[in-house]
């Protein structure tokens, strides 16, 4: 019976051992290598510009459920939703030629973008929504991207935890026509448990890559300087995937 | 009993590596949001059509609540079991185990044939009946690795945002997104269901010589 033996300690090695691995120095290599290789995949599977499919407005869910912060309670954050967020600004820093500092009116005075699109959290749950608001494209080609720019991090007024939430994506995602800075869900100012007034719409990942709550724009050339190194508040406080498409 | 190929019983033991892994790390993501839906959209009590128990920690990898990690091998297992699929269809083809073993003929779907099959498996005889498996065996395996396997990897296709603009017809095609989900689920749960009554019938029809056939190849033509 030594075939049998050693088949039911292969099996208690599996499951005892997979913890193990992920905790060890190779084993988090590993998987992370088939996180990358799973973005390289869907890259190449899905044309950089190609768009997700939008929906009609009777497809619209009745509610959008809010994840994370739904209300947050620090700095001069409760301020500003008191004011209507009537001196919010959006800051554009980093690496490009004009930093500047957008209102929300000089944002809604922008070129605008409409779309209704699916939310897909992380935990398993989907949403319909109607957002808009202008192109991250065109926010990122009136400050104008330094070439040394490969990574966009967006800064957020809410703290999870007493951390700062911010999130990053690639030019790559930066750049895809419905990658939008929303301040409208389903034709009426975002509410705050949605992020009001400013939230970042990148249809192509999971719902915690789409910042809430935005106070600036950032271009980077490395996360590795930025909170914890890793790209987000998710991604550093509890190891969730930087690239979120699956 | 015709041999096992080595392709077969390389593709055998690994898949059942690639399964078990995927299937505990998604029983941590079932944990997650215990609750399924039809259509495209649900996230509320309320709108499920079935409500999932949590399941307990001995149960899931990586053996307590952590859906970042059990996420990171569900992405690393489902290369493996999806490239290996590949392997095993490529190997199957090429080798005629398909055609040869497991391709039914339509004298097999005479319901008097059928009959006698589930009859002879009641009894519990399982002896050689000429081709290498039975209709009942080639139509499970027929099943699984032209089905359920295949399904499963639809369904997580279907489930990733990232593979919307390419595959958005296919979420279509299986009713939206969370009835992909919900398809998802149900096909793991089939492979199990095919997993328990397969474990019962090599128990019960020779499991020290089945296995090490399964490892070695077994005997060439013992009847």
């Amino acid at each position: 019976m030594k075939r049998r033996n050693l088949l039911v300690g292969l099996g208690a090695t599996l499951l005892a051992g997979c913890d193990k691995i992920a905790n060890t120095k190779a084993g988090s290599s590993v998987l992370g290598a088939a996180d990358s290789l799973q973005m390289k995949a869907q890259r190449l599977l899905n044309p950089s510009q190609e768009l997700v499919p939008e929906f009609s407005p009777k497809d619209i869910s009745p509610f959008f459920r809010g994840n994370g912060s739904t209300d947050p309670t620090n700095g001069d954050y409760p301020a500003h939703a008191a004011a209507g967020f009537a001196n919010w600004q959006l800051d554009i820093r980093g690496l490009v030629a004009k930093p500047m500092s957008l209102s929300l009116d000089q944002i809604r005075a922008l070129p605008q973008r409409t779309q209704i699109t699916r939310h897909d959290c992380v935990e398993g749950w989907s949403a319909i929504g109607q957002w808009t608001g202008p192109q991250l494209k065109t926010i990122l080609d009136m400050a104008g991207l330094d070439p040394r720019a490969r990574y966009i991090v967006l800064r957020c007024a809410d703290e999870l935890r007493g951390t700062p939430y911010y999130e990053s994506i690639d030019l790559n995602d930066a750049h895809h026509p419905q990658t939008i800075i929303a301040h409208m869900l389903n034709g009426a100012p975002l509410p705050v448990r949605n992020g009001a007034p400013l939230r970042l719409r990148v249809e192509r990942q999971l719902g915690y890559k789409h910042a809430k709550y935005l106070t600036g724009i950032e271009a980077v050339e490395s996360l590795a300087n930025i909170g914890g190194g890793k790209g987000g508040y998710w991604e550093d406080v509890a190891g969730y995937q930087w690239y979120a498409g699956i | 009993m015709k041999r096992h190929a080595l392709s077969t019983r390389i593709w055998h033991w690994l898949n059942l590596v690639f399964v078990t892994v995927l299937f505990m790390s998604g029983l941590t993501i079932s944990n997650a949001h215990p609750r399924l839906y039809w259509g495209q959209w649900g996230f509320a009590e309320g709108q499920q059509w079935l409500s999932v128990p949590r399941f307990p920690d001995w149960m899931v990898i990586p053996g307590y609540y952590n859906l970042a990690q059990a996420r990171a091998w569900h992405i690393l297992a489902a290369w493996g079991f999806a490239l290996m699929l590949l392997f095993m269809w490529v190997a199957m083809l090429a080798n005629r185990h398909f055609r040869r073993d497991i391709a039914t003929s339509k004298r097999e779907w005479r319901p008097a044939n059928i009959w006698h099959d589930v009859v002879e498996h009641l009894k519990l005889n399982f002896d050689d009946v000429g081709s290498k498996y039975n209709f009942l065996q080639k139509l499970a395996y027929g099943v699984v690795l032209g089905i359920f396997l295949p399904m499963m990897i639809a369904t997580g296709i279907a489930i990733s945002p990232g593979m919307e603009p390419s595959f958005g017809w296919l979420v279509q095609l299986l009713g939206g997104r969370q009835s992909a989900r919900s398809l998802h689920f149900i096909f793991a749960w089939s492979i199990v269901g095919f997993f328990v009554i397969h474990i019962l019938l090599v128990l019960l029809s020779g499991p020290r010589r089945q296995i090490s056939a399964m490892i070695d190849g077994g005997h060439r033509d013992e009847a």
